[in-house]
């Protein structure tokens, strides 16, 4: 028992803070509870604290639109909170997809998916960084914030909060191209925001670190990562995970039976030595 | 023939990929967007910009849906072909009731809803609002055939100013009134109580966006008999237009490609 939690902990908090998430949107919606109003888009927490989307707010300005005071005081929030807690910690700990994508990644492992397609995969995890480059260029041209018109996190999100239609089409290909087409598919190669997110991430402060010393080389967390090339230094080195494409979501802290792997504080010294 | 591309060939070529995938994608998706977006008979909560704006500015949050305590408001769905996540209502199902405090408007992170607009003298005043126009269809308004009906007028929070009723005489009966509903353009919200309170099966009077409904005569036509309209003239500039006149006679022209143009 002890040991299925152990290596499912930071999984449970991870749904927890989620479906907690949602709750909370939704009750506001329903009830008019104050906690967490609005959706992820742009909210208040307790009607003063305002929280926006800055891959929203960067589209919007692409697109050439006034932005208000309080949309950059949101941002600002944002911005803040994920530089501390990881870019991507977005991904694991709040996006409504990820249940989503994940489910579908453990499907494809349960049925022998991965064997079928092997390791190699036939597309670059860099695709979600033209994907977001394309997002400002159309949003530019469409005077629009282009993303947000299609995006399928977003239509999830609200089509729960507010009791709407949801764009189950769009969902239901993000979990089918995920589990037949391409491993990791939405959140690991094309979701712009994740590839927003990413970005942040490179500069954020929580890591996950890891120590040599104690890898016994199972590799255990290079099967559970959603984005296991940002572990390349695995029983290679002792090194903390530098890439922004780390969602912080800890499957593979507690996959480790060997505690070689844990979260840190990025120093900058650290940076220094690695020349990140 | 089978020889290696160079790696620089291969770098080129990966880029001229690239590229045209990105512009093709960009296309398609600029093409979906135009669509998603072409709506053109959505309603707008209060103080919402020009549409053109609106869709640039307004986050998709739905505070402002919350914050209805009508739930007169709600957000587009897949479906509901409207640019999807925007706020809109439908008048019929639930109008908007022109709240004094108009809780939607203040709590609009991105000032898609503009507090100023609807303003007066420093204090919220929902009376300017403009989210549309009330249309009578004079065929299926009950009261335009003679029987009596205030149910818009009745309904209506600025009686007596955007809608009026019009009193004529009913010459089929010779002895009954037509009191006919007529709304005021400059007055009228949009706020769709009218609607909601029309008792035909389907509404004989509709709110419509503004764009939709009115014209612009042009800056050239000037009310003469009226003061505030005859100073446009003031800052008027003389135009003048000069049209060339053919130097050539009615015959010549008549004679000249007639024939050819027959033949
Ligand atoms: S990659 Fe995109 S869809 Fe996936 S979890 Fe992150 S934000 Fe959500
Ligand atoms: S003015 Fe009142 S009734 Fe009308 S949309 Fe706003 S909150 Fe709802
Ligand atoms: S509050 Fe403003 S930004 Fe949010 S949905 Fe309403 S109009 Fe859009
Ligand atoms: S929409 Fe109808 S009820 Fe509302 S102000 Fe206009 S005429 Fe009056």
């Amino acid at each position: 028992m002890k040991k299925l939690w152990n290596s499912y902990r930071y999984l449970f908090f991870r749904r927890f803070t989620q479906i907690s998430l949602l709750i909370l949107y939704f009750g506001a919606n329903a009830w008019g509870w104050k906690m967490l109003q609005g959706n992820l888009s742009s909210s208040t927490i307790l009607g003063v604290i305002p929280m926006s989307d800055p891959y929203a707010a960067l589209q919007m300005l692409a697109a050439g639109a006034t932005l208000a005071t309080d949309l950059l005081l949101g941002v600002l929030v944002v911005t803040l909170l994920y530089f501390v807690v990881g870019g991507r910690a977005f991904c694991s700990w709040v996006c409504p997809i990820n249940m989503v994508t994940d489910f579908a990644s453990f499907v494809r492992e349960l049925i022998g998916m991965n064997k079928l397609t092997g390791v190699k995969q036939p597309a670059s995890r860099k695709l979600r960084y033209w994907v977001l480059g394309l997002s400002l260029i159309v949003s530019a041209i469409m005077g629009l914030a282009a993303f947000e018109f299609i995006s399928p996190i977003s239509m999830l999100h609200r089509g729960i909060v507010f009791g709407i239609g949801f764009g189950w089409a769009g969902v239901l290909i993000i979990f089918l191209f995920d589990l037949f087409v391409l491993k990791n598919g939405w959140c690991g190669h094309i979701c712009p925001l994740g590839g927003f997110y990413s970005i942040l991430g490179k500069f954020s402060l929580i890591r996950v670190k890891h120590n040599e010393e104690n890898c016994t080389l199972c590799m255990k967390c290079k099967v559970v990562c959603p984005e296991n090339q940002v572990l390349h230094m695995i029983g290679k080195k002792s090194l903390p995970v530098l890439s922004g494409e780390c969602t912080n979501c800890a499957r593979c802290i507690e996959v480790c039976d060997d505690d070689a792997l844990s979260f840190s504080l990025r120093s900058m010294a650290q940076n220094k030595k690695t020349g990140e | 023939m089978s020889k290696a591309l160079s790696d620089r060939r291969k770098f080129i070529l990966n880029m001229a990929r690239g590229v045209g995938l990105a512009t093709m994608s960009g296309f398609i998706w600029s093409a979906f967007i135009d669509e998603a977006t072409a709506a053109k008979l959505t309603l707008r909560p209060p103080g919402a910009l020009k549409e053109e704006d609106f869709l640039k500015t307004c986050i998709k949050c739905g505070l402002c849906v919350e914050a209805c305590p009508y739930d007169t408001l709600s957000l587009a769905a897949p479906g509901d072909n409207k640019a999807i996540g925007t706020p809109f209502f439908i008048p019929r199902d639930i109008p908007c009731y022109m709240c004094t405090d108009i809780p939607c408007v203040p709590v609009c992170p991105t000032g898609a809803l503009d507090e100023s607009s609807v303003t007066t003298n420093e204090k919220l005043d929902i009376n300017v609002a403009d989210m549309g126009l009330a249309i009578v269809d004079e065929k299926s308004c009950v009261a335009f055939w003679g029987i009596q009906c205030d149910a818009c007028y009745r309904a209506c929070p600025l009686l007596d100013v955007a809608i009026t009723i019009e009193y004529s005489k009913n010459e089929r009966t010779g002895k009954h009134a037509f009191l006919k509903p007529v709304v005021h353009a400059d007055a009228c919200t949009g706020c769709g109580m009218c609607e909601h309170a029309c008792i035909t099966e389907d509404a004989a009077i509709k709110i419509l966006p503004r764009d939709l409904v009115q014209g612009k005569a042009g800056s050239h036509y000037i009310k003469g008999w009226d003061k505030e309209d005859e100073k446009r003239l003031e800052n008027a500039k003389e135009i003048k237009t000069v049209t060339e006149i053919s130097k050539k006679t009615a015959v010549d022209s008549l004679n000249s490609n007639l024939l050819e143009d027959l033949y």
